[in-house]
């Protein structure tokens, strides 16, 4: 598969008075053409600051530090060198906005202008991108409810018409309107409930089949990552910390984040297990602290864990290994910022107690 | 019986969604005092079973619901029954969890319970006696027994008070022979485990994390040293790794203070860990209760089984949902495709997305059966949908 989007050693901070927070420090994720990728982190680890800072979504007082964010889609590039989103103008930041790269906010369902109809919405967002006329993009208004299911009849609803579902699918419909290449998800099913939100992800699913699109899929629920995403990147306090296919996560985790998320859910298959969680709360981000961010909350950290530089390379082999940082990376390889805890002393704490 | 007036909605072209703030559910046409009202056959038919609560072990009975009916009146004649002859006990120092969707009634039967809604008919029995609610003074007697714990804590606390304000004010109302109001606050707060409470009395509401504010919205409700407490969502708001700590929080507090404990929520997974006896709501009514680990290891009622098929599965690896497939339950139960079916108007309310309906679960409501002492399901066809409950395996 090829890289559609690369985000390389991304950095955003929000300047304020008390200092600078560093929200995103030197991110790297590549989303490959066709792929889920499911980024995963509590509130405040800076995922959406990510995602919003790669599409160059963000205002000041966020800056964007340092890094760069390839685009290759084949509309754009032609087969010739990715475009750099972080040096584009407005001119062309605007042809890549929506058409190849679309949003799905969070709290969707509340994106949506109370006082207007379905109809106008999704017009106003076709007519802004695509040059169609009258009769055709209010086709296409038409279409796109067919794609994810909702009758056309419910084009000259208002908002609160809708079900809270029918809300989501209205936005993830008008993401689509114009065939993108990447489509960014930011807790897309948060406010639903179950049965809901199931029917969603396996519609989102069956999109992404058909349509060939790559999603970025944000949330804090680890849970349903594992079963929707390809890969995963588990991020904390503005760093990435694991990353690697779903399989892998959930049988090897490799960081101790990873494995306390994996133990803070309660199954419903199965024995019933004793849920650990995870002690205390994320740090503040403006008074970074060297190594690894996770230390105050972090059952194995031992005094070498503040050298860490938390960059990403495979899971140590055996205890106290040095990591193996020569071999070939690819971007399904299975990487972790612990170079202390081998994947086997994580996964048996979380058997523990 | 009476014929629909001209100018309401008629029951049959009525789509959910289409009266403003309405959650999909049952529309039935009456016009005052009339009765028997229209819709006739969505009342249950037969008797319901008295089941016996698995939690009544933990503890005294706190509160009783007697078959609580609420419909609430739309205008031009229309009514909406949001809760249809719910029955069921609170312990002392258990947990009941009430699952259910969105729009299935569980905030109104806690509303109810919490005298925030009247009831159309039926009762809340507290120590013997029903429970009174007419005036300010009652009112307020009433809630040092029963105290609520709302879903959203960014918009349940005021952001102009601090935490402080926020406890003292409920001390000062609840325990009046209290001497030294800033020690109770500061009791409360480690109560729930805000330490140094010093640090936190200052504070502001914006000033806290999510999972922060919830625990003073927690302190807020013990101040008035509640033996109910009502807990609508608590940790649906909240970040996954933090819902395990608040439920812990909540566990202690049950049991240290053996408080009687009604969790609503729509995540049946947590209800499985946390709660000793689920009564799962759809349409207004109770489908399915019983002992959680049961409940929730072997479903009896189709709705029950859509709800555990749904719900994330890690520890199923490229599922279904990867697939994309759609999901069946156990009993062969699917999800609604459009994801909006309201429940049905007539019969079960389930009918109109259950796979094995038939047409007598489309004509009537069927009441609650046992099927063991402590365990119930509302459903014609438990033959074929809790198999694996009638074969025994529990």
């Amino acid at each position: 598969m090829a890289p559609i989007l690369e985000i390389d050693d991304l950095s955003v901070a929000y300047r304020s008075e008390g200092g600078d927070v560093h929200a995103v420090e030197h991110v790297t994720l590549t989303l490959n053409a066709g792929e889920v990728v499911g980024l995963c982190g509590e509130s405040g680890s800076g995922k959406s600051t990510l995602a919003y800072g790669a599409t160059r979504l963000l205002r000041p007082p966020a800056l964007i530090t340092g890094g760069s964010v390839r685009y290759r889609g084949r509309r754009i590039t032609q087969g010739g060198d990715p475009a750099d989103i972080l040096t584009m103008n407005h001119r062309e930041l605007a042809r890549i906005r929506w058409r190849e790269v679309a949003i799905v906010f969070q709290s969707a369902m509340n994106a949506l202008n109370p006082v207007l109809r379905v109809q106008d919405q999704i017009l106003d967002a076709i007519t802004a991108h695509l040059k169609l006329s009258k009769h055709e993009a209010r086709e296409k208004a038409a279409t796109l409810l067919d794609l994810v299911g909702i009758p056309r009849d419910r084009l000259r609803a208002f908002p609160h018409e809708l079900s809270g579902g029918m809300r989501q699918r209205v936005m993830i419909a008008m993401a689509l309107a114009s065939d993108p290449e990447v489509v960014i998800m930011d807790e897309p099913t948060t406010a639903l409930d179950v049965v809901v939100q199931r029917d969603i992800l396996a519609q989102i699913v069956e999109l992404k089949e058909t349509l060939g699109f790559a999603v970025l899929f944000i949330t804090h629920d680890l849970s349903l990552l594992l079963e929707l995403a390809d890969r995963i990147a588990v991020m904390y306090a503005g760093r990435l910390l694991e990353t690697g296919a779903a399989s892998a996560l959930m049988r090897e985790p490799a960081h101790p984040y990873t494995r306390g998320l994996l133990n803070s859910f309660p199954s419903l298959h199965g024995p019933r297990r004793e849920l650990v969680g995870i002690p205390g709360t994320p740090p503040d981000l403006r008074d970074t602290l060297p190594g690894c961010p996770f230390i105050p909350r972090c059952s194995f950290a031992i005094p070498a864990c503040t050298e860490v530089d938390m960059s990403l390379a495979p899971p140590a082999a055996t205890p106290g290994a040095e990591p193996d940082r020569t071999g070939p990376i690819t971007t399904g390889s299975h990487l972790t910022a612990c170079p202390i805890v081998t994947p086997e002393e994580a996964s048996q704490e979380g058997v523990l107690s | 019986m009476t014929e629909p007036t001209g100018n309401v909605p008629a029951v049959g072209g009525w789509a959910p969604g289409a009266v403003p703030g309405l959650v999909p559910a049952e529309i039935v046409v009456t016009e005052q005092s009339a009765a028997p009202a229209v819709n006739a056959n969505a009342d249950q038919v037969g008797e319901p079973a008295v089941v016996e609560s698995v939690a009544a072990s933990r503890g005294p009975l706190a509160m009783e619901a007697v078959g609580l009916n609420k419909v609430f009146k739309l205008g031009r004649g229309a009514t909406l029954q949001a809760v249809r002859d719910v029955s069921f006990n609170l312990y002392q120092g258990a947990v009941i969890a009430l699952v259910g969707e969105s729009g299935s009634g569980k905030s109104t039967v806690a509303k109810l319970l919490a005298g925030q809604e009247r009831p159309t008919s039926g009762q809340v029995i507290v120590d013997g006696k029903p429970i009174d609610v007419r005036n300010t003074r009652s009112f307020r007697a009433y809630k040092s027994h029963v105290q609520y714990v709302f879903q959203d804590p960014f918009s349940s606390l005021n952001p102009v008070h601090t935490v402080g304000y926020d406890l003292t004010r409920p001390v000062r109302l609840h325990q009046p022979g209290v001497k030294d109001v800033p020690a109770a606050v500061t009791a409360l707060l480690e109560q729930v485990r805000l330490t140094p409470a010093a640090q936190f009395v200052v504070k502001y509401p914006h000033e806290l994390s999510g999972g922060q504010r919830q625990r003073v919205s927690f302190a807020r409700a013990l101040a008035a040293q509640p033996t109910v407490l009502l807990a609508d969502e608590p940790v649906s708001m909240l970040d996954v790794s933090i819902r395990l700590e608040m439920l812990n929080l909540l566990d202690d507090l049950r049991t240290r203070l053996s408080l009687a404990l009604l969790y609503i929520t729509h995540d049946i997974a947590s209800a499985r860990y946390f709660a000793d006896e689920v009564l799962v709501m759809y349409g207004g009514q109770i489908v399915e209760r019983g002992p959680a680990e049961d409940v929730t290891q072997h479903p009896a009622h189709p709705y029950t089984q859509l709800l555990i098929a749904s719900a994330p599965d890690p520890d199923n690896l490229g599922s279904s949902l990867r697939a994309g497939n759609v999901v069946v339950g156990p009993g062969g139960a699917i999800a609604g495709k459009a994801g909006s079916v309201g429940p049905a108007h007539v019969g079960c309310p389930f009918s109109n997305r259950c796979p094995i309906a038939d047409d007598k679960c489309r004509r009537d409501n069927p009441a609650l059966q046992l099927l063991t002492p402590v365990r119930a399901a509302a459903c014609w066809r438990l033959d074929v949908a809790a198999s694996p409950v009638a074969s025994g395996s529990i």
